[in-house]
């Protein structure tokens, strides 16, 4: 396990740094771009756009930008182009906003797809499975920012029931929180239930057919133990991968489309304005925080992978 | 008397696909008694495996249709409730399937695996039912078996995962075992010491055993009588001396006629039944085989009645129309052999 | 129940009805999911052998959902596609026409586009102004249906790109495997592993900016090039793994033997039994390019003005949604309901080619 956890750290490093010089050499590459005359605004004239030049390195060669934006970015004062804001100190402020709209909604999008999934395979051909799957499928067929809109206009507006927009921190009033997150989290769920059901329902229907079910059954276990024991077990392995990922770039900002349209001032805002500005500190920031979760989990992905199949060993 | 443990009278079971009805077992009698192995021979598609696993009740689901009987000593098998038969399950009748690495979950331990089937019936603590499944498996000839028993699947050779497999099976001490091909997916080799482990086995515990196979070799070997099965019907069933040497169906002097024999010149060329078998959702009316069968006549459009035609032995039956006398010459192909034939003998 | 086939006299072959034969049903149907293997079943059939596509497309006949949402589809397709034909012969009004002063003829009132304090009409359910007006006096019935061609076009070509160029990378790359095979399999992990609405967003906005070669920055073929690109390794990919596993096989290496050149198999082997994987990506690949385009577009990154697609009239309704939700609702419909036709058929089709997917219940 020492080995895993060090060979792990070691190509998670190498990955941190390979994107974030991915990420930064793509912004050298726009054809017909001057950052710095984007910055000062299309109307400035020539000295103003020197300065700004020169106040972000941009007159700099690349290697050197990069050094140097590296070397901000991890003693904390990098700052954005557009705003002159610290974008650690942004993103420090703004995590907590995007894990509370993520954590919740992960958690009711598993449950609740879980629990469809197995339904919707128990009673496969049978009307309760094919609601379960008309739901499914048309989850997955509505943009999150459709539903958003759709959402805002019937339970903020038309009927007043939660607030349209904002948030509010849980430490002053956790009613509250709850309250302008309950959309949002519903916007973000329901895709990745249809999704996730979908997957399961498939994954179950697939081991039920194997053999070792069948010699289960012929054992004189009871279909709850054989289900439990046999069938979802298998069944779960693949959606622990695609969770673990999914999850991961929530947490990075991925959820951005939802903060924008409920104004949550979350990660995945600052980088949708810093995308929309071109601004690179934010997004490369972005690029690294967002890698750092996909590292971690991958890894626990991995463990738990090894833990429950015994035929996977781990290797670095 | 040998206690009687299975009778089966008219098993029919169909399985309702969007191309139809597919009849898999069409009236299948047979019956099985204490000590004595039964051999269900036929190719894929004859029913033979359908069979069993609806012995068990492995085979119900929203497309299946059942008619017929299939009495367990004094209870029904066919009608019983899902916890009867998980309680019939394991404990009175117990299978071991083909294809050992499938057919055990490749994610748990096997000692694990043969536990969890021990205390599934019988409250006893998980130590006692370790130490009995370590017996088991020394029982079954697995060495090392304390060490092995937390093994993966994966981690077995292929005889040793069937031994396990069996080991499983007569955990519980069942009355009737019923092995559906185990030795198929093994080399030659160790399907011998397989098939001795399990005649063995069932002698000690004096358990009925259907054996069902494709293998006319291992049925010589194991069989103390045989059930032949064509498309979904019995065509001939009788002793293991009966149906090798007074075999009273033309399927039967096909299947014996492929084989090859250690005993004997071997021929020019090998040989097979001509034909398909036929569909089980559009199946031929009257015998099916006569769409195969060189010997068919006019009268084999009707269904031929399972019945005894050979006067010494009331027990032989057969699905034929023709004479006794009409069938021994005609399954006479070349120097005593046994096969198929070309059809009526020239007079 | 105690019927015994071998005495009845009469037809011992009639079908089983169900009064005959009982059926047990043992609660959940999930443990008996399936028959038992069907062998030789479906062999003696005494017909001529039918092939998988013919067999595929048979089932998929049957389907009838799917082929109603197909239908539903091509309905959608024509219509947008017939978005110049509605402009100029019903509402007789341009995409892009303003008309903020003008009236408008409603079963006999003569009715302001643009009322007096900014409000634009609502749904007349006429030939003009459909859907009512937006803030500019256009008619939304219009723009939707100018809209929707831009969307279906966009997602359109951007799965054909998908479609050639993931086929092409999984084939080269699982047959020719070695430095190719690791140049293009990089590739494919390095867009893989990004979210497809964050890269397409930062690509979008990086080339709505100056364009890219000749190719102006507002101009639709850029998102479509985006989409097309992001997705080329889901598809990529899976294919790749499907070559590597083909290759294996015996007909591949008679192939070789025989001296048939790299190229050669991988067009003539090969890909024709890849052919069914990529049949079913085809509606996935579709749906999620009509999808991603409405997220860029939405958020500013794909569709730039003039051009309007469903996601720019979406985003474009969003501030009015508290007192006119049809403005961004009514090309959300259509958006989910030309994304669900797709989905609904995928499904079909997939089904159709690989039976085992589903069981299939017959009352």
């Amino acid at each position: 396990m020492g080995r895993f956890i060090v060979r792990r750290s070691l190509s998670a490093i190498a990955l941190l740094l390979a994107t974030s010089f991915l990420v930064f050499s793509f912004f050298e590459l726009i054809p017909n771009y001057n950052p710095a005359r984007a910055i000062a605004g299309r109307s400035a004239n020539q000295t103003t756009v020197n300065q700004v030049a020169k106040k972000f390195d941009l007159d700099k060669p690349f290697y050197v930008q990069y050094a140097n934006t590296m070397k901000l970015i991890f003693t904390g004062q990098v700052i954005d182009y557009q705003n002159d804001l610290n974008v650690v100190d942004q993103f420090r402020q703004r995590f907590p906003v995007t894990f509370s709209l993520v954590v919740p909604a992960a958690i009711i999008w598993l449950v609740v797809a879980l629990l469809l999934g197995s339904i919707s395979a128990l009673r496969v051909g049978r009307l309760t499975d094919r609601a379960v799957m008309v739901g499914a499928i048309i989850g997955v067929s509505v943009p999150i920012f459709l539903l958003a809109a759709l959402l805002l206009y019937l339970f903020a507006y038309k009927w007043a029931v939660f607030p349209n927009t904002g948030y509010t921190h849980f430490g002053d009033s956790p009613t509250q929180w709850a309250y302008h997150l309950i959309l949002p989290w519903i916007s973000i769920a329901v895709l990745s239930i249809g999704f996730y059901s979908r997957v399961l329902r498939s994954n179950l229907l697939d081991t039920v057919n194997q053999d070792y079910v069948r010699t289960a059954r012929a054992k004189g276990l009871s279909q709850r133990k054989v289900f439990r024991t046999y069938v979802l077990r298998n069944s779960l392995m693949p959606i622990v991968t695609l969770f673990g990922l999914d999850f991961a770039l929530l947490l990075g900002g991925a959820a951005l489309v939802t903060e924008t349209v409920f104004n949550l001032p979350g990660i995945g805002q600052y980088e949708a304005s810093a995308i929309g500005n071109l601004d690179v500190p934010p997004i490369l920031v972005g690029a690294i925080f967002t890698a750092f979760f996909v590292v971690v989990f991958g890894a626990i992905v991995d463990v738990l992978y090894a833990m429950l199949d015994p035929r996977v060993r781990l290797t670095g | 008397m040998a206690e009687r443990l299975l009778d089966v009278d008219g098993l029919q079971v169909s399985f309702v696909t969007e191309d139809g009805v597919v009849r898999a077992v069409d009236g299948v009698s047979f019956t099985l008694d204490r000590g004595e192995v039964v051999a269900i021979v036929g190719e894929s598609g004859s029913g033979k495996s359908v069979t069993a696993m609806t012995l068990m009740g492995l085979t119900r689901g929203p497309n299946s249709r059942f008619g017929g009987s299939a009495r367990l000593r004094d209870r029904e098998l066919v009608t019983a409730t899902e916890d009867e038969l998980q309680r019939i399950r394991g404990e009175e009748i117990a299978m071991i399937f083909q294809d050992p690495i499938s057919s055990l979950s490749p994610v748990h331990r096997i000692g694990d695996q043969i536990v969890e089937q021990i205390r599934a019936h019988e409250k006893i603590s998980k130590a006692a039912a370790l130490d009995r499944t370590v017996q088991l498996m020394e029982r079954v000839g697995i060495p090392r078996a304390a060490e092995r028993a937390r093994a993966y699947p994966h981690e077995f050779s292929g005889g040793m995962r069937q031994r396990a497999m069996i080991a499983m099976a007569l955990s519980l001490s069942p009355s009737v075992l019923i092995a559906d091909e185990p030795t198929t997916a093994l080399d030659v080799t160790i399907q011998a010491q397989i098939l001795e482990e399990i005649r063995q086995l069932s002698r000690e515990s004096d358990s009925g055993v259907i054996f069902v196979t494709h293998d006319l070799g291992v049925v010589a070997d194991i069989a103390d009588r045989v059930v032949v099965m064509y498309s979904g019907r019995v065509v001939e069933q009788g002793t293991l001396n009966e149906i090798f040497y007074d075999p009273q169906h033309p399927y039967t002097w096909g299947l014996l006629g492929s084989v090859t024999r250690m005993d004997r010149e071997p021929p020019h060329r090998l040989p097979a039944i001509p034909g398909q078998p036929p569909s089980l959702v559009n199946a031929p009316t009257g015998c099916h085989f006569r769409p195969r069968c060189p010997h068919a006549f006019d009268k084999c459009g009707e269904v031929p009645p399972l019945e005894s035609h050979v006067s010494e032995s009331e027990d032989h039956l057969d699905r034929c129309w023709l004479d006794v006398s009409e069938k021994r010459q005609r399954r006479e192909v070349e120097d005593g052999r046994i096969g198929l034939g070309q059809g009526p003998v020239a007079a | 129940m105690a019927f015994d086939p071998v005495s009845r006299s009469g037809d011992p072959d009639a079908a089983p009805d169900g009064a005959t034969l009982t059926h047990l049903d043992s609660g959940d149907s999930l443990l008996h999911a399936e028959p038992p293997p069907l062998d030789a079943w479906s062999e003696g059939r005494h017909a001529p052998a039918v092939g998988p596509w013919r067999l595929a497309g048979r089932r998929l006949r049957r389907n009838k959902v799917a082929l109603a949402f197909l239908g539903l589809f091509i309905v959608l397709v024509a219509m947008c596609l017939l978005a110049p034909v509605y402009a100029n012969r019903v509402a007789q009004i341009g995409p892009n026409t303003n008309n903020v002063t003008g009236t408008v003829n409603v079963r006999g009132h003569s009715e302001n586009v643009v009322s007096l304090d900014g409000v634009p009409i609502g749904p007349t359910w006429t030939r003009h102004y459909f859907f009512g007006a937006d803030t500019n006096g256009r008619d939304l019935a219009v723009r939707l249906l100018y809209g929707g061609r831009t969307s279906l076009l966009i997602g359109g070509v951007a799965t054909l790109i998908i479609i050639i160029f993931g086929t092409l990378v999984g084939l080269v790359s699982g047959y020719l495997r070695g430095p190719v095979d690791g140049v293009l399999r990089w590739l494919m992990e390095l867009v893989w592993s990004f979210p497809p609405v964050i890269l397409g967003v930062v690509v979008g906005t990086a080339l709505a900016f100056g364009g890219i070669g000749p190719i102006k920055g507002n101009s639709i073929w850029i998102p479509t090039i985006i989409i097309g690109g992001i997705y080329v390794p889901y598809l990529g990919k899976p294919i790749r793994g499907e070559v590597l596993r083909l290759r294996e096989h015996d007909f591949v290496d008679a192939a070789r033997v025989v001296g048939i050149p790299p190229w050669r198999i991988m067009m003539s082997e090969i890909l024709p039994n890849a052919a069914s994987t990529i049949t079913v990506f085809v509606p996935i690949m579709l749906a999620n390019a009509i999808l991603l385009e409405s997220y860029l577009s939405f958020l500013g990154a794909g569709v730039q003005a003039p051009n309007a697609s469903w996601g720019t009239l979406i985003s474009d309704g969003l501030p009015y949604i508290s007192t006119t939700p049809s403005f961004s609702l009514i090309p959300g419909a259509m958006l989910v309901l030309t994304v669900l036709s797709i989905n609904i058929v995928g499904d079909g089709v997939r089904d159709a080619l690989d039976p085992r997917a589903q069981v299939r219940i017959k009352t």
